[in-house]
């Protein structure tokens, strides 16, 4: 029973920053339609930003992580405007392979850059765990998810409270309507991009500390996020976060019970049951699919 | 007129190039460029079924030259099939696991197919780490016997060059004969517009089916020869890489076309080797990223149907 609970404890950790992924692919996927197979390299550049700022240029952990997040979502109105914009109106697939083509690149841009040796980010928590009744927990694992709360919520409030939010929903929703309303369609989409690359950068800058960083570490982290988004619906928010934390408890109950070797494997499992059984995901209302 | 005449010389020219190859060109590393340029020419016809022709993704295609692998490899192994029997068992189970992901996508196009594809790839990589009792795990299977058919060995490169040159030919013929079916126009007909093609009477499901069962068994047919000529697999084979050069292989070449597949697999194998003096795997891999970008945005129809546009226009 302590077991499950810690094990329930670690999952609902993990799936924080799953959340977060989940929330990042699901305006990029759901909303713009892009297939974004790069999502994974801005989690791993957010990573290597806070390594970068933390332990090369000795900033503060708090802000280094701001940093990351910064640059994730510069880089990501980046590609917007240069990668995706072009090909506004081309086939989903042709921008999915670019996308593809942009993983690849970057991914061994930064093996050149960083070397294959995975990196640790330092981080001025203590490492002795609290002990809380029967589970304990590290301190910095705690930061971990009072930061990841205070993002989730305020992408809520930026979503659905303010204007910005408003005009986001509407530009995809009907594009016509709302450039006729006088909304800046070309400034959402890039807009949207750095906001969902700015939230994987931000999952790579808090999952960094924890495990280690490494050029290939955004390639599970790019399917974890497809997982994440299918099992809570394209484009919905609260199914993205709701689905990020049942895919961290289901990976930390299946590598406490069934197997370490196939942890990353729940999550291709997901993939392949939500879409075979209910492919609108598993929180979405009857008739808005489609 | 003169036209086919000019195309029938060519076709001859070529035929004779290639059967006369390892005679004017012994050297056995140029010899074992060439094999694997065959050996992902059959990979990426066998993709170019699925992307060109009915527009399905798969990024699941190392899967099918995984399992073809394994199959031929262990059968090879632990049961000491013959090579012939082998590859066609990994030919049936490569294309019996395309079955499976067919009928479980029938439903899912576009992202969702291609996302169907790649968990199936994933699953299939953490088995071949983690079943240790039959795969060895991440040490892989050494040994694997030569090729064999008929009494006859295939153990130097030169014999090997002939046996992929063969299925590979064998793989051009059945896509050529395919394409230029009933069904290849049903293919296509589904890709332009599903809705349309029902209309009249194609059955999506039926032809989407036995698209993605031949082009799971070509790649299985690959993984077999693959591991027959490498003598040894491990769980590489099942590397997104090996995808994602496919992938890049039938962009860049022309998707939909019967030459493009083969001219980008030979220019993506040929290249790589080319620049392995000068730079190291990552900035190939980084070049890769970069080439599919660039062939998605300025030639989005590949290197084949732009030639041919060009000779039209003279």
């Amino acid at each position: 029973m302590e077991a499950f609970l810690q094990h329930l404890l670690n999952g609902l950790l993990l799936g924080g920053t799953y959340a977060l992924l989940g929330i990042g692919l699901t305006l990029i996927f759901g909303l713009m339609n892009v297939v974004n197979f790069a999502h994974g390299e801005f989690y791993t550049l957010g990573a290597y930003l806070t390594f970068a700022a933390a332990s090369l240029l000795r900033v503060n952990f708090v802000l280094a992580i701001a940093v990351a997040i910064l640059g994730g979502s510069l880089l990501g109105a980046l590609c917007e405007r240069v990668l995706l914009r072009p090909l506004r109106g081309e086939s989903i697939d042709t921008t999915m392979l670019v996308m593809i083509g942009l993983w690849i690149a970057t991914q061994n841009g930064e093996l050149l850059a960083w070397g294959g040796v995975a990196k640790s980010i330092p981080h001025p928590f203590p490492t002795a765990p609290i002990v809380i009744g029967p589970v304990s927990v590290a301190p910095l694992r705690l930061f971990v998810l009072a930061a990841v709360l205070v993002l989730i919520a305020g992408s809520h409030v930026l979503i659905h409270r303010t204007r910005l939010g408003v005009a986001m929903r509407a530009t995809f929703q009907d594009r016509e309507t709302a450039a006729l309303m006088g909304i800046d369609v070309g400034g959402i989409h890039t807009l949207t991009f750095a906001f969902g690359s700015g939230l994987a950068a931000a999952a790579g800058a808090l999952l960094g500390p924890i495990f280690l960083v490494y050029p290939s570490m955004g390639d599970l982290a790019a399917l974890k996020a497809f997982s994440v988004v299918i099992l809570g619906g394209l484009g919905n928010f609260a199914g993205a976060t709701l689905g990020g934390v049942i895919l961290g408890i289901a990976e930390e109950l299946g590598a406490g019970y069934v197997s370490s070797g196939y942890r990353d494997a729940v999550g291709f499992v997901i993939i392949i049951l939500v879409l075979l059984v209910r492919p609108s995901g598993l929180f979405a209302r009857a008739g808005r699919v489609g | 007129m003169q036209h086919g005449v000019a195309r029938r010389s060519a076709i001859v020219l070529l035929a004779g190039l290639l059967l006369t190859t390892p005679f004017w060109l012994p050297n056995p590393y140029h010899l074992h460029i060439l094999i694997m340029a065959g050996i992902f020419s059959i990979l990426a016809l066998s993709l170019n079924l699925l992307l060109g022709y009915t527009g399905l993704l798969s990024l699941g295609h190392a899967a099918f030259f995984g399992i073809g692998a394994y199959t031929s490899a262990l059968l090879a192994l632990k049961a000491e099939w013959p090579f012939v029997a082998g590859f066609v068992a990994a030919v049936m189970l490569a294309g019996g696991s395309g079955y499976a992901i067919g009928r479980l996508a029938l439903r899912l196009r576009g992202a969702y197919f291609v996302l169907v594809t790649i968990s199936f790839a994933g699953v299939a990589s953490l088995v071949s780490v983690n079943w240790m009792e039959l795969t060895n795990g991440p040490l892989g299977l050494p040994g694997i016997p030569a090729a064999e058919v008929a009494g006859f060995v295939f153990r130097t490169k030169r014999a090997v060059y002939y046996l992929v040159l063969a299925v590979a030919g064998l793989a051009y013929l059945v896509c050529r004969r395919l394409v230029r079916s009933r069904m290849g126009r049903a293919f296509v007909a589904l890709r332009e517009n599903e809705a349309l093609a029902a209309s009249v009477g194609v059955d999506g499901a039926r032809h989407l089916g036995l698209a993605t069962v031949i082009s799971a068994g070509m790649a299985g047919g690959a993984g077999s020869l693959y591991a027959h000529y490498t003598r040894f697999v491990s769980p590489e084979v099942f590397l997104f890489s090996y995808t994602v050069t496919m992938v890049i292989m039938v962009v860049a070449g022309g998707k939909g076309t019967l030459a493009g597949p083969i001219v980008g697999a030979v220019i993506f194998t040929i290249l790589p080797e080319a620049l392995r003096e000068a730079t190291s795997w990552q900035w190939q891999m980084l070049l890769y990223g970069v080439l599919l970008i660039l062939t998605l945005l300025f030639l989005p129809r590949g290197i084949v149907p732009a030639l041919t546009a060009w000779r039209d226009r003279r």
